[in-house]
């Protein structure tokens, strides 16, 4: 097949496990965690590369990746359904030479050059399939060609005491990147990289293979790619970026990422019509709240049934709270039935849950007595709590009980 | 076994338009709003799909461009087909073509389109009824009782109003239809056509031709009651919940229904859901002292006041302290602060100002047009 030429493919880095949301990445990789009520995190990057024009997007996966790919499919939820190009789930593969994974950021990419090259594209957006934002991406390209750079790097600027947790980018009064340090544990900036690059294909190309034939290279854009560009003195951009962005890595950001959506004072607006985040819809009628249902200052999903009292939280789909039943401060993820007076407060509930009736999940900081102890529960997907339960604070729940 | 995939539907998108003027007045029975997210040809269309029908045609009159909104291409309903798939069939989109009076004139419309399929048979169906009817049954019934005419009904009470606007059925022990009454003046409980007819292809075809050659376009008076004797008419009893649109009044009781979880559970739940034009909106948002009570919301709805009895549509804001009661509000309805509404329709896009008192009753509902400003 002949393929036409694209100005910009996106390569969507979407392997990671997210080792740190435990019991939610046991069988899903992180981008495929559910978010806001509908999404999958993916969703973010994908809805964002459909509304910048970018119509041409590889996935890359590793880890966990069925959820995933039949998530993505053929992509008509985001409008990738396309003669030409369109989304394609790129896993590892084997090749004459042997099989591999994907050895780090930089490989993978390596690893799917002739992707890329069969569209011949000037550009290639690096994206990480993991953070929540809302980001034009065109925007971001015509930056990159004004400056006549090699490489943009989207940047934010965090407080300087989280600055260590980061990559981090010092840049002169043109915002051309001087230095860059990974992880820094004394930060010389506070402009963090976003993990969204934009490359010039010919010139990445050339680093990819460099890189590859290094045997003690790590194969990491952040460890290998960048400081490598950056040693010889390629043109690098710094894009600043100042409107919301999180990354959803840990259990508290999870959780906090989600009740961002519930504060107006938060600027993630997901009911603009000019940028959607595009999902894939689950089939359901709207969603129905009982006669005694109590809803306040939260976000209910279609297909739920609210017969109790749900109070800063986030439904998703199908989700049935029976009578008695409270939910406070919570996300619920789909298809969880919450049974008769259980009491969820604070906590993460995965998809296909029950919890039995009379328990109670999670704890509220205040009536902890261990303030040290506390955190966000958590019950992965598809475990059962059984009747009068108790399920700590800060506790992780893989298996039924 | 009984295969699906040999069955042609075709849709009325136009039938019954003038039982609900207000909402047929830019759009086609087909395309009515209904059950806060839905189209009511959403349940004719889920229900051929779900069957196993493989090709539909929708056959329009007039109105029609929101029809076509809405089903595009057919792919919420898998019907983005290369082989069968969905057919909008326009009442000029054949040499013989042209505004109808009644289905068979629309059928001889439509005959090219029907001719050129090589379905065994042809489900022709209203969009008049709400309800999850599987169609496989039906087809079995029709090829045990080796039937020429199988017509859907269900055991309905109406008052005489209603009764005028229905087919009525008598039908002995076997199945067989022994009396057919058109609009007749009659109450009580009877066996109601829901306007869904399945026969062979040929039969249907060499039906169109000869009534079309006597003038003769009514499908329930010209064969359905004059060819009685001569033909084997049966009639299929659903006894699932159905709901038929047939004036404002039932329009609004059948969407008030959707409260009771069985409704809700017979027609929604299971295996055979029911589709529609995927909107991408984010979930509904309560704001701080909202209240919702008995009511169906759909996504992307933002409720600040309060909320009862309600039916709300995608994308339907509710302003704080504002006071929602028995309503039907479709799509993008704004409803200002501190309003007050109690038995009001609104179709899409309404905008109600701020502190406005609004209220109909429940035999006579307010209803305000689509893009009105109050």
């Amino acid at each position: 097949m002949n393929h036409v030429k694209k100005e910009i493919v996106a390569m969507l880095l979407a392997g990671g496990q997210g080792s740190r949301l435990y019991a939610l990445t046991q069988d899903m990789a992180k981008p495929a965690v559910p978010y806001g009520g509908k999404y999958r995190i993916i969703d973010f990057p994908l809805s964002n590369c459909i509304n910048s024009g970018i119509d041409t997007v590889g996935v890359l996966t590793q880890y966990q990746p069925l959820v995933l790919s039949e998530y993505i499919g053929n992509g008509q939820p985001w409008d990738l359904n396309r003669t030409h190009g369109g989304v394609h789930v790129l896993p590892p593969y084997e090749t004459a030479s042997g099989k591999s994974w994907y050895a780090g950021t930089a490989n993978a990419i390596y690893q799917n050059m002739s992707f890329v090259d069969r569209y011949n594209p000037e550009y290639v957006a690096i994206l990480s399939g993991d953070h929540i934002y809302k980001m034009d991406y065109s925007e971001m390209l015509d930056f990159h060609k004004k400056h006549n750079a090699d490489a943009t790097i989207a940047v934010l600027e965090v407080p300087w005491e989280e600055a260590s947790r980061f990559g981090i980018m010092s840049v002169d009064e043109n915002d051309v990147i001087t230095e860059f340090a990974e992880k820094p544990k004394e930060p010389k900036s506070n402009l963090a990289s976003m993990g969204v690059y934009i490359f010039s294909w010919k010139v990445l190309k050339q680093y990819l293979i460099a890189n590859e034939k290094d045997e003690n290279a790590t194969k990491d854009f952040g460890k290998n790619i960048i400081p490598d560009m950056l040693a010889d003195k390629c043109k690098m951009v710094a894009y600043h970026f100042s409107h919301y962005w999180k990354d959803v890595g840990t259990i508290d950001s999870l959780w906090e990422a989600n009740m961002d959506c519930l504060d107006p004072n938060v600027p993630l607006n997901l009911y603009d019509n000019n940028w959607k985040i595009y999902s894939r819809n689950p089939v359901m009628p709207p969603h129905y709240a009982g006669p005694n249902s109590k809803i306040e200052n939260s976000m209910v999903a279609e297909g739920c049934n609210i017969y109790g009292t749900v109070d800063f939280s986030i439904l998703f789909s199908g989700v049935t709270v029976e009578e008695g039943a409270v939910v406070r401060d919570s996300i619920i993820m789909p298809n969880t039935v919450i049974k008769k007076d259980a009491v969820i407060e604070y906590s993460i509930v995965g998809e296909d849950c029950v919890i039995g009736e009379g328990s109670h999940i999670g704890e509220r900081p205040e009536t902890t007595i261990d303030k040290d102890k506390w955190g966000v529960a958590v019950v992965g997907h598809k475990v059962n709590i059984s009747d009068n339960a108790e399920v700590k604070a800060k506790a992780m729940i893989s298996e039924s009980v | 076994m009984a295969n699906m995939s040999n069955v042609l539907g075709l849709i009325f998108a136009n039938m019954h338009d003038s039982t609900i003027s207000d909402l047929t007045k830019l759009r086609t029975m087909g395309s009515v709003p209904f059950g806060a997210r839905y189209r009511l040809i959403d349940f004719t269309l889920s229900n051929m799909v779900n069957s196993g029908i493989n090709t539909v045609g929708v056959i329009t009159k007039a109105n029609y461009q929101s029809l076509i909104d809405h089903i595009g291409s057919g792919a919420e309903w898998d019907l983005s087909r290369k082989t069968g798939g969905l057919h909008i069939l326009p009442p000029y989109g054949h040499i013989n073509g042209g505004l109808y009076r009644g289905r068979l004139e629309a059928l001889a419309g439509v005959l090219d389109f029907i001719r050129h399929n090589d379905a065994e048979y042809v489900l022709i169906s209203d969009t008049d009824v709400i309800a999850n009817i599987d169609l496989k049954k039906v087809l079995e019934s029709h090829e045990r009782t080796d039937a020429d005419i199988t017509v859907i009904y269900a055991k309905t009470v109406c008052d005489a109003e209603r009764a005028r606007t229905k087919t009525i059925l008598s039908v002995n022990d076997t199945g067989k239809v022994y009396d057919v009454l058109v609009r007749p003046e009659i109450s009580g409980e009877h066996n109601v056509s829901l306007n869904m007819f399945l026969m062979k292809k040929e039969f249907l075809q060499q039906l169109i031709i000869d009534k079309a050659g006597k003038n003769l376009y009514s499908f329930e008076v010209d064969v359905l009651q004059h060819m009685l004797n001569e033909l084997n008419i049966y009639g299929y009893k659903f006894e699932g919940y159905n709901a038929q649109i047939d004036c404002i009044k039932t329009y609004f009781a059948s969407n008030m229904e959707l409260m009771n979880p069985h409704v809700r559970k017979e027609l929604f739940t299971g295996d055979s859901p029911i589709y529609t034009k995927v909107r991408d909106e984010a979930p509904a948002k309560y704001g701080l002292d909202s209240e919702c009570k008995n009511s169906i919301v759909a996504d992307g709805c933002i409720i600040e006041g309060k909320v009862e009895n309600s039916v709300l549509f995608r994308g339907v804001k509710v302003g704080k302290n504002a006071v929602v009661k028995n309503c039907i509000l479709m799509q993008d309805t704004v409803v200002g602060e501190k309003c007050e509404m109690n038995y009001v329709i609104t179709d899409k896009d309404v905008m109600i100002g701020n502190y406005r008192s609004i209220g109909g009753t429940e035999t006579y509902p307010i209803f305000v047009g689509k893009g009105a400003s109050v």
